[in-house]
């Protein structure tokens, strides 16, 4: 590697944007000249310079409550909505209950549970929401749920692939209660929710986009899990992998 | 589930309040680095949201906050053009020898480690403040929105290697003025 190519590389290196692979090869570039060594340097530290001094601004509340003001008035409470809410509610258990079709099921199901998810993960953005036990160690996570849930969600440590643990929360989704693991990447939360499901049967991972959030569903082992963040999907997708890696091998807490 | 195409929709009002409103510091931010100025950021972000919102029913991803940083830039390029009638007297690029930050062949702990933990806010933002426009735009989008590599090269319709060169340089101009700043007298 030349020092050319090293000095847009370092950059890409600090940002934790290069595979294995190349990052290997800009670090012995790196060791072996002096010069682009002093470069790395000097940027680190002016990247933690900016990131350490907070460079954003506030929205002014007069802003906010102008865009407020141009959106339609939220919602007196729309009975009919509510009403189509028990119609469905009714006519979803009815066919689940003949044990008939699930495929058809899911696909209502599935959207208005992921929904759910969603309006979750967002409540947990406000200030002071995310976390009910702060703690980036798995063995202080795992059993702070125990009692709180009827199953116990598994807790890994992804800090070494860059997904920090940050604690855990108890939510509810679908009226009933669920396990939140929260992870953080850069300055973007994921919500991993965990709910014990009848099935035994592993249902590979889908991504899909709702509400510009991205969510990567599995389920393994008698539980599903909602992985859900406004990370890309190919690092959500990442998440998803290195989590189910880590259950594999036995890593979890 | 049924979409509803009207904007008087009071569900999809609220859908879209949740999903884009927590953002709205960040798209402020960004519109405050762009812009430059603080009325004209608030007008832009303003617009931004009203059209995110007409358009909210063909929105199926990326993720929200590129996706309105996309429009919200769109929104400022335009403000951009009716400026340039009427020239602001902006910092335009610097000279092409101020990308070339100068070989260093000292010890990793040199006096300019030590010196840019120094600076305070204020003066880190008027010095990104100085920056030229596609600079400016890929660090901020980078270091102060957090986007990724990804999400940038999406929000500013460039190449990924764009936007690594892009943001390669603006890190080498702002440690350049930055190392300027700290020789001037006080």
């Amino acid at each position: 590697m030349t020092c050319d190519e090293a000095e847009i590389l370092l950059h890409a290196l600090i940002d934790g944007e290069l595979d294995a692979g190349h990052a290997r090869e800009v670090e012995d570039h790196i060791a072996g000249c002096p010069g682009c060594a002093a470069q790395l340097a000097a940027y680190r530290t002016m990247s933690a310079a900016v990131a350490g001094a907070d460079m954003r601004y506030a929205a002014p509340p007069a802003l906010r409550r102008r865009i407020e003001a141009a959106l339609p008035r939220a919602p007196a409470p729309n009975r009919r909505a509510v009403l189509r809410g028990f119609a469905m509610g009714s006519a979803a258990s009815a066919i689940a209950a003949t044990g008939l079709v699930a495929i058809v099921l899911r696909s209502d199901e599935t959207q208005r549970i992921e929904t759910e998810i969603v309006s979750a993960h967002l409540r947990s953005l406000q200030a002071g929401h995310l976390t009910d036990v702060i703690s980036t160690d798995q063995h202080t996570v795992k059993p702070w749920f125990n009692g709180k849930l009827d199953v116990a969600p598994p807790v890994v440590d992804l800090t070494a692939q860059g997904f920090t643990l940050i604690g855990g929360r108890l939510d509810y989704v679908d009226t009933r209660p669920i396990g939140a693991i929260v992870y953080r990447r850069r300055s973007h939360v994921i919500n991993l929710f965990v709910a014990q499901t009848a099935s035994t049967e592993r249902r590979p991972a889908g991504i899909e986009t709702i509400q510009g959030f991205n969510i990567r569903r599995w389920s393994e082992r008698g539980l599903n899990y909602w992985a859900v963040s406004d990370l890309a999907k190919d690092e959500l997708a990442d998440f998803g992998e290195k989590f189910e890696t880590a259950m594999k091998t036995g890593t979890a807490g | 589930m049924p979409v509803s195409t009207s904007n008087d929709d009071p569900d999809r009002a609220r859908r879209f309040r949740d999903a884009a409103l927590p953002h709205l510091d960040e798209a402020y931010t960004l519109a405050r680095y762009l812009l430059r100025d603080a009325t004209d950021a608030e007008d832009a972000v303003q617009e931004c949201y009203l059209r995110a919102f007409k358009h909210f029913d063909g929105y199926r991803g990326p993720a929200m906050k590129p996706w309105l940083f996309a429009i919200l830039r769109n929104v400022c390029r335009a403000e951009f053009a009716r400026r340039a009638s009427s020239p602001t007297g902006t910092i335009e690029d610097a000279p092409d020898d101020a990308g070339q930050a100068p070989l260093w062949h000292e010890a990793q702990e040199t006096p300019e480690t030590q010196l840019l933990r120094r600076w305070d806010a204020d003066t880190i933002r008027r010095l990104v403040a100085a920056l030229a426009e596609p600079f400016r735009e890929t660090f901020v989008l980078r270091e102060i929105n957090n986007l990724s590599y990804r999400e940038i090269a999406d929000v500013v319709e460039a190449p990924v290697g764009t936007v690594m060169s892009r943001l390669a340089r603006a890190r080498a101009m702002l440690r350049t003025a930055w190392l300027a700043e700290e020789e001037q007298p006080k």
